[in-house]
């Protein structure tokens, strides 16, 4: 199939729709997931990056794939803006990702947060790609902050337990026109694809493959995933159904014009 | 229970100093009430002790059944009941299901990193009269506080080493490493470390913003035991003898602007089962009042000190703080957890892989003797330890030794905004 069907993220453009994750596995194994996966773009903790020279994240990155450096560990609008800039004086690029979180322990999205961010790096020229929980009104408002994408979460980070939100996300695939990329507890290929076939745009997984027994064949698993469930959205998912049989006998046959 | 035999009279004490130590030990109507705060010690409105002396009191763990535990270990959530289900005798006989659970637990939150620091020991001088600590002021030790100077030189030799996370402690002397002297160490720590922390004696909420605007993001404060009236026994005299502040140290660091902390009891004080009880939900009720916080654990065990080698963890043998940890990585799968090198090598290496989070290397508790230590320079002025340490990896041996368990060493994951 000759590949025109790209992913847009602020004006930049992919053919791969799954984004990958580097915080949980070894930095040796990030190469061979990257491949495996075909990722274009990468997120990583700007935090994590804040090394000295001994074993730094960026150093393991492959050339070519694009920077999606995350805020984790802000609290507040005001945090994720001071670390999404020091994201670019680390020469991490012009893409961030907004994570605020002022919950340790499910690590679920500040929504009002978010927002006030997402409008503070818009207007610096940041490609802003704000994560969130999927709420209509909140992705609107992200959408007139000037945001370039928006990641609902699918269940908590880490959780694995694939499209608990899978309704609300639903709705904002249906109601708004930027890329909705699904991110956070998707746990198997199988979920990462229903969310394609959903229409999501791309899907993000870094805890999946990180506790996956094989890494490197969980990520190329990934990318079978993501291409089949976005081959399926593309073509048009068959029609499901209801009780098992069609009727041939139509409630309206009797309409005579 | 049997007692550890904490008691002895160090040389070098004049027959004045003995004879108040021998009347601090024999005669309680002299000690000061350990549940009264002093005068410069800060009281907040708080309920957090209240709800967990609650449960610490009303916990019988003999009541815990198999029939509890395996109900506890087939749930999602681990709830305060299901948690002291874990920690009770019953649920010994599971400690492999435990520890399969509490591995999937820890890799789901944490991939399969591993956190390394450094503590770095300041001063060793003490106020205080803990019959089981190393640093207790009737123990005739070599003291010495570090000069801003000497403090810079130990940080150069640490950060040599590739450590990025550094842990400031103190003996617990307001006099003589005054607040401002900690926070003028912290200022020095944050120009060759990315993340400092602190493990000094607790202070008012000023005290903590003061320490916060020095660069500092973490307090760790050991409650010891939260038996009350066992805790009354062993720490006979000084600051420390107020239970209830130490109790709301970290309650007030959070009010200070901190970013995380932790805490733990010493197990081998006291029931080391409604100690590990009580520690689980200090933290837990910490992060719901401030679900910002950043929570971890440890789990100290009793160790020798010098001058007195029989001091031991009594009946918390491995297998027993195997589970103890177990059951806080389940409660609290979000939590980090610290191992120390009071701990062997053979340890740390297996419950790395099962539920703890960060370990230290290249440890001293001793004072000024990094580079001696680290390169076997000779220095003649060191000041003695607080307690022997059982795993004496350097940086290098357990970034080496933790990649070929298969796990991701990491250096940093901070940033102080």
């Amino acid at each position: 199939m000759e590949n025109n069907d790209k992913l847009v993220i602020g004006g930049r453009e992919f053919n791969s729709r799954f984004i990958l994750g580097s915080g949980k596995y070894s930095l040796s194994l990030i190469k061979a997931a990257v491949e495996n996966a075909g990722a274009e773009l990468i997120t990583l903790a700007v935090r994590r990056a804040n090394t000295k020279e001994h074993e730094n994240i960026l150093d393991h990155i492959p050339e070519g794939v694009t920077l999606l450096p995350n805020t984790s560990g802000a609290r507040n609008a005001e945090e994720a803006v001071r670390i999404a800039r020091l994201a670019k004086e680390l020469g991490c690029g012009d893409f961030v990702k907004i994570e605020i979180m002022r919950d340790t322990k499910y690590l679920l999205p500040d929504n009002a947060e978010t927002i006030k961010a997402t409008e503070i790096l818009a207007k610096e020229g940041f490609i802003v790609m704000p994560y969130m929980y999927p709420d209509l009104n909140t992705a609107r408002d992200l959408v007139n902050a000037g945001a370039a994408s928006v990641m609902p979460l699918a269940s908590p980070i880490g959780s694995n337990k694939g499209l608990a939100t899978r309704d609300f996300i639903q709705i904002l695939i249906d109601e708004i026109d930027l890329p909705i990329i699904v991110d956070a507890g998707i746990g198997r290929p199988s979920q990462a694809c229903e969310a394609m076939e959903m229409g999501a745009a791309a899907v993000m997984s870094n805890t999946a493959l990180a506790t996956a027994g094989d890494l490197p064949m969980m990520a190329d698993a990934f990318r079978k995933a993501v291409e089949a469930g976005r081959q399926a959205y593309l073509s048009g998912l068959g029609r499901v159904l209801v009780r098992g049989a069609s009727p041939s006998d139509t409630l309206t046959g009797f309409l005579r014009d | 229970m049997m007692e550890n035999n904490f008691l002895f009279d160090s040389e070098g004490l004049s027959e004045e100093a003995l004879k108040r130590k021998h009347k601090l030990e024999n005669d309680p109507s002299c000690r000061t009430d350990h549940m009264k705060y002093m005068n410069d010690q800060e009281q907040i409105k708080s309920d957090i002790l209240e709800k967990v002396m609650t449960e610490f009191d009303s916990y019988d763990y003999s009541t815990y059944t198999a029939l509890d535990v395996s109900r506890a270990l087939q749930k999602n959530t681990i709830g305060v009941e299901e948690f002291k289900a874990l920690l009770s005798p019953a649920a010994e006989p599971f400690l492999e299901q435990m520890a399969e659970k509490a591995r999937i637990e820890t890799r789901k939150h944490f991939g399969n990193t591993v956190y390394l620091f450094t503590p770095l020991y300041i001063a060793n001088y003490c106020e205080n009269y803990c019959v089981y600590c190393g640093f207790n002021c009737y123990n005739h030790i070599r003291r010495m506080k570090l000069s801003m100077e000497q403090i810079e030189h130990e940080m150069k030799v640490i950060a040599d080493s590739g450590m990025e996370e550094i842990l400031i402690l103190t003996g617990e002397s307001k006099t003589m490493s005054d607040v401002k002297y900690i926070g003028e160490a912290c200022k020095l720590a944050r120009k060759y470390f990315r993340m400092v922390g602190v493990e000094i004696y607790p202070v008012n909420v000023e005290d903590y913003k003061y320490l916060h605007e020095c660069g500092v993001d973490y307090v760790t404060v050991f409650q010891e035991t939260y038996d009350n009236v066992k805790y009354e026994t062993l720490h006979l005299a000084g600051h420390k003898r107020v239970w209830p502040y130490r109790f709301e140290a970290q309650e007030r660091a959070l009010m200070g602007g901190m970013r995380g902390i932790a805490g733990s009891a010493l197990l081998g004080l006291s029931d080391f089962r409604k100690d590990a009880l009580a520690t689980g939900l200090h933290m837990y009720f910490l992060q719901r009042k401030y679900p910002h916080a950043e929570i971890s654990l440890s789990c100290p065990r009793l160790r020798p000190i010098v001058n007195n080698d029989k001091i031991n963890h009594m009946d918390v043998g491995e297998r027993q703080l195997c589970q103890v940890l177990c059951a806080y990585r389940l409660f609290l799968p979000f939590a980090g957890i610290t191992v120390s090198s009071r701990e062997t090598k053979s340890f740390r290496d297996g419950i790395v892989k099962i539920a703890a989070t960060k370990i230290s290397a290249g440890v001293s508790t001793g004072i000024g003797d990094h580079e001696s230590k680290y390169t076997g320079k000779e220095n003649a002025e060191e000041g003695d330890e607080q307690f022997e340490i059982a795993d004496t990896r350097s940086f290098e041996t357990m970034y080496k030794d933790m990649s070929e368990e298969g796990l991701q060493p990491v250096l940093n994951d901070y940033l102080y905004v």
